[in-house]
């Protein structure tokens, strides 16, 4: 088929338009929020690893956590559970006596399955508590970290209810919602999270997707991974290895 | 034209509400969403930078062994080589910033080593654990174990 001066014509300012549009996109994906900073948000894609096999329900994470991010007292960001799996697999007991802040009493029963799993926000995709929100204050980041703007939350607690993880929670003093942020002011400077940087067995680690050389892509190929709540179609980004079925 | 403006005068006038209508709607607009609103979604990419604001309280790694490195490579022969130093030292961050401004205080070893290695049926069973009770009676556990490196 011959090609007309016209046609020709149409489909370069289509291609071109296109081009821009595409470079524009780039740009505002790629340029870090501040001035001088050497983070570009479009290069990084948070999420972490979580072996439950090290974790020792020593409550590190959840000091560390508190003391990092001044949580008023009685409220998690991060928080241990510990399962007591008996024959009825259906009612496990869970325990977490004040998220573990000040660890655990020693389990003694041996005849029952029994471990630790420590929780967090699972920095979803598709975050339920995002879809919820009715003004635009929480939100996924472009370096996927789930989010909440302080100066624009209303308080409303609908995000609170959204959340099948249980990972939020009404701030007392501040009156908004109040989340892990995944320690957004130290991964954004190279640091790891305060709970990563305590954890003393390596239990959890923060991991980058979008780095090439990070650990997590071994992880992921060599190990057997589970989400929670697989069914919630929340896409989260906490990879639990070797999860019993139990935990919920 | 004065018969054109008489006879489509009813179609004039709403015309004109309207318009005036729509312009307070885009100016009430452009006043009330905020700057750069939608550049990244649909939220405020200034909020992102509120929450990179905080001051860290943990040092991380990096620093710590930036000046102690001699305890660092006593740490790293032992079986505590992975273990952070503010794992057990607390936060160290107004420490790192200036040394002067905070000097840290050593960590309560009667119920620091316990936290981690108290006999207990739920951590996984490789692990180094001890009923404090029976193993050692009472004496605290660095008169024989030396934190950095515990080995005997």
């Amino acid at each position: 088929m011959e090609t007309t001066r016209r046609e020709f014509f149409t489909q370069c300012s289509k291609l071109l338009i296109l081009t821009a549009t595409a470079a524009k996109a780039l740009e505002n994906t790629g340029t870090p929020p501040g001035p001088d900073d050497t983070y570009h948000m479009a290069e990084h894609w948070w999420g972490m690893i979580i072996d439950v096999d090290q974790c020792i329900g020593c409550g590190n994470c959840v000091r560390a956590c508190s003391k990092e991010n001044n949580v008023p007292q009685g409220y998690f960001r991060t928080w241990v559970e510990r399962y007591q799996v008996t024959e009825d697999r259906e009612h496990p007991l869970v325990e977490s006596p004040n998220g573990a802040i000040n660890g655990f009493p020693p389990a003694t029963r041996e005849d029952v399955k029994s471990f630790y799993v420590p929780k967090l926000c699972n920095h979803c995709v598709d975050s339920p508590c995002v879809q919820v929100c009715p003004v635009g204050a929480t939100f996924v980041s472009p370096d996927g970290v789930v989010l909440v703007d302080p100066n624009y939350c209303l308080g409303c607690r609908y995000c609170v209810q959204a959340c099948p993880y249980g990972c939020r929670y009404f701030h007392p003093e501040k009156e908004i919602v109040d989340k892990c942020t995944l320690c957004y002011h130290r991964i954004t400077k190279g640091l790891t999270t305060a709970c990563c940087e305590s954890c003393p067995t390596g239990a959890r680690q923060l991991v980058d997707l979008k780095n090439p050389k990070d650990p997590v892509h071994e992880f992921l190929r060599n190990n057997k991974v589970q989400v929670l709540k697989p069914q919630m179609a929340t896409e989260a980004k906490v990879y639990y290895k070797n999860l019993d079925g139990a935990v919920r | 034209m004065s018969r054109f403006f008489r006879d489509s005068g009813h179609l004039i006038r709403p015309a004109v509400v309207l318009l005036a209508v729509l312009v307070i709607f885009l100016l009430v607009r452009s006043a009330v969403i905020p700057k750069a609103f939608g550049q990244y979604g649909h939220y405020r990419p200034a909020a992102l930078n509120l929450n990179r604001q905080k001051p860290t309280v943990f040092a991380g790694q990096a620093a710590c062994v930036g000046c102690h490195d001699d305890q660092a490579k006593a740490r790293a022969a032992g079986k505590h080589a992975h273990v952070a130093c503010e794992a057990c030292h607390g936060p160290q961050g107004t420490h790192a910033d200036d040394p002067t401004a905070l000097k840290p205080t050593l960590p309560d070893v009667a119920t620091l080593c316990a936290r981690c290695h108290e006999k207990d049926a739920a951590k996984p069973q490789a692990f180094p654990q001890v009923v404090t009770a029976e193993h050692s009676g009472g004496v605290v556990c660095n008169t024989c174990h030396q934190p950095h490196n515990p080995h005997l």
